[in-house]
């Protein structure tokens, strides 16, 4: 199977991806979407290790997960504290940062 | 003896100095030592006089350096005294009837509480004056003008109590700077053409510089000469200066200070010889003043305002004459010498009038003196008929040589401003006929004041008529003593310079035509207030005689042309300022303004918007790129 399909794949779940990030407003679900385009990233990174010949894509692919599984540490502990103070997961509601 | 010229000035100047700082400790003597210094100055200036007569020539010109006031690499400014003839003429006049004055004073401010300060006044005025005459160079004779700027308000705003009086004070003091601006404009324009401001190299380089340069100092001389001399258009602030006490009209505003303007354009008289331009603008402003000033002179009801319009009338004659250039400027300098005389005699006259009758200075309420004050009437009377002119009088020859000078003045200009003087001369007949016949003959119009008080004339005190029989003598004699043999001219000539010009008509026709205008003038003032009563009410009287009144309307041309139009002019500046410079700096400032906050609304805290800029950036990113990858 032609691996530039894998490619094809991972830039549409990318983009699924970043929609959601950028439509959707329920800070869960950004954060889904968010896991969503790494891991678009970790497919395309594996793809081209695969075309390429070579194991750099997939060392990257690891590194990406540890740092993903990092982040959804810190991103969950923030939006459940948000949602304990708000009583809301919704993104534009935390909008104070403005001026 | 070139020694004494500083002790000339210096003794006024003690006096000045120990009598304003001296505090009410002096106030029982301070009256004599100002006298008794003006007096020594007096007797400086005889000493001088007769060392100068000893000597002939080249001789008879003092030099006296004190000292470097400004040494600077390319600038030098000292304080040194030049005395020649003219100066001389200046010292003796000043002093002299500085002195009489000053001895008149004492009796006629015994009254006043601040005496001493009048007195450390008018010292100060003297020591000015005499600074003003006797330096070497225009910057020290500029300290002098100023010097005699400030005496004059300080004198005219003596009695500050009325308002009116510290008005006048103000009024003079500003129109003088207007003069005083000429003449530090003449001073810097001297420095950039010859590099120096000291009389003897500028006097004697005029033919280095073109004609132009020469025309603008003229013309700024002419400026300050205006200004000083109340002289058309900066003539408003004399008929107000009479507000100060009467000695003090005498003094400055008659017989020296207003005298400086002739002083400055005489002895500049090198400039106006090769700038024909400037001397003719000064032989029309001489004459629209003589004018002026004497159709002012008919019509005011106030004794010294009269004769303050007398003043400025006789001042254009001598300005007119020393426009001549060199046929006039010994004659200007006579008729200011005779003039310093009866004007003198005059205001003092009208002052013992006034001090005997409760300071009413309306001559319709007078009426019939010649009674009460015979002293009085007989010196005033001198006095009158010097400045008409009476044959064998001193106003006589002096104002006689004048009108010769002006016909001499050649062509239709010679007519015309012979034309002027002749019809001035009537004028003058007229005025001060009138004022005489007003204030001494006639039924008596006083009546009691509104406390009931009924004014008691009589005759004021010996300090008082002693400078006025004094200056009465000076009235008659003094224009044949310098006439006969023609002593002044030749005493004057060698610093002014004399021709004879080329007179149309005998001088024989010129005096026959003056005595001519003399007695019609005289005559119409006698149809019209000697031979019927005069009503105590002004009439209304004619369109001119109203304008006079309001002295030619030159305050309300002042307003409106002068106040008005700088009201007018600061207003419009501020309008651009606001709408112009204020619209710019504004309008930048409001643009970014709206900018910013439009730019604002893009931080509006929702994490999504940043989101999507992030995203669009990057994208941008990318596919430039790959666009630049591509190309």
């Amino acid at each position: 199977m032609n691996p530039v399909n894998y490619l094809y794949l991972a830039s549409l779940l990318f983009t699924i991806g970043a929609a959601g990030v950028l439509i959707r407003r329920n800070a869960i679900v950004v954060f889904m979407c968010i896991e969503l385009m790494l891991n678009a990233c970790n497919l395309a990174f594996v793809a081209f290790s695969r075309m390429h010949g070579n194991l750099d894509g997939q060392i990257i692919a690891f590194f990406t997960m540890v740092v993903a599984a990092a982040e959804v540490v810190v991103g969950l502990a923030i939006i459940v504290s948000l949602f304990r103070s708000r009583h809301s997961a919704s993104v534009d509601d935390a909008s104070l940062m403005k001026l | 003896m070139e020694n004494l010229i500083a002790l000339l000035i210096a003794a006024p100047l003690l006096g000045a100095a120990v009598l304003l700082c001296g505090g009410r400790r002096l106030d029982r003597v301070g009256h004599w030592l100002g006298t008794l210094l003006a007096a020594a100055s007096f007797v400086i200036g005889v000493v001088l006089f007769g060392d100068m007569l000893g000597k002939s020539g080249e001789g008879r010109s003092l030099h006296q350096h004190l000292f470097s006031w400004i040494p600077v690499e390319g600038f030098q400014a000292d304080v040194a005294f030049q005395l020649d003839q003219l100066s001389m003429t200046f010292v003796l006049l000043i002093t002299g009837v500085g002195t009489l004055i000053h001895i008149y004073s004492i009796g006629y401010m015994e009254h006043d509480e601040r005496r001493r300060r009048f007195f450390g006044y008018l010292n100060l005025f003297l020591a000015a004056m005499l600074l003003l005459v006797l330096a070497d160079n225009y910057l020290l004779l500029y300290m002098g003008w100023e010097g005699v700027g400030l005496a004059s308000y300080l004198l005219i705003g003596f009695w500050q109590h009325k308002p009116s009086a510290a008005t006048a004070a103000k009024k003079a003091f500003l129109v003088n700077r207007v003069g005083d601006m000429g003449l530090s404009i003449a001073i810097m324009l001297m420095f950039t053409t010859f590099g120096t401001f000291a009389f003897g190299p500028v006097l004697s380089s005029t033919g280095d510089a073109t004609e132009g340069k020469l025309t603008a100092i003229g013309l700024m001389l002419l400026l300050a000469a205006c200004g000083k001399s109340a002289q058309v258009p900066l003539q408003s602030w004399l008929g107000d200066a009479m507000e100060g006490p009467t000695p003090v009209s005498a003094l400055i505003h008659a017989a020296t200070m207003v005298t400086a303007g002739v002083y400055l354009i005489t002895r500049s008289g090198a400039i106006f010889n090769a700038a024909p331009d400037a001397q003719l603008v000064v032989v029309v402003v001489g004459a629209v003043t003589l004018l002026f000033g004497a159709i002012v002179g008919c019509a005011k009801d106030d004794i010294k305002k009269a004769l303050a319009g007398s003043t400025m009338s006789q001042i254009g004659y001598m300005i007119l004459a020393a426009g001549l250039g060199p046929i006039g400027y010994v004659f200007a300098i006579m008729h200011l010498v005779t003039h310093g005389f009866f004007k003198a005699g005059l205001f003092l006259g009208a002052g013992s009038v006034m001090h005997g009758m409760n300071d009413e200075v309306d001559m319709r309420k007078y009426g019939g003196l010649r009674k009460y004050m015979p002293v009085t009437f007989v010196t005033f009377g001198l006095g009158y008929l010097a400045i008409i002119g009476f044959p064998g009088l001193s106003g006589f020859f002096s104002k006689d040589k004048i009108i010769e000078a002006a016909f001499a003045k050649g062509g239709t200009e010679g007519w015309i401003l012979g034309a002027v003087t002749l019809l001035g001369a009537a004028i003058t007949a007229f005025y001060m006929t009138r004022v005489m016949l007003l204030t001494f003959f006639g039924e008596k119009r006083w009546q009691p004041d509104d406390n009931g008080h009924e004014p008691h004339p009589h005759e004021s005190p010996k300090s008082m008529t002693i400078p006025m029989v004094i200056l009465a003598f000076g009235s008659v004699f003094a224009g044949g003593f310098f006439s006969i043999g023609d002593r002044f001219l030749h005493w004057l000539e060698p610093v002014t310079g004399h021709s004879h010009g080329n007179p149309p008509v005998s001088a024989t026709t010129v005096t026959t035509a003056t005595v001519v205008v003399l007695v019609i003038g005289v005559a119409i003032a006698w149809f019209m207030y000697g031979r019927k009563p005069v009503p105590v009410a002004a009439p209304r009287g004619s369109l001119l005689t109203r304008a006079a009144r309001r002295d030619l309307l030159q305050d309300d041309f002042n307003h409106v042309v002068l106040v008005r139009g700088g009201e007018h002019l600061t207003r419009s500046l501020v309008y651009v300022d606001h709408t112009l410079v204020d619209g710019v700096v504004n309008g930048t400032a409001a643009s970014f303004g709206g900018l910013s906050g439009r730019l604002r609304k893009l931080q509006n805290g929702y994490a999504r918007t940043y989101a999507v800029s992030m995203f669009g950036g990057t994208a941008v990113l990318i596919a430039a790129t790959l666009l630049m990858r591509a190309v």
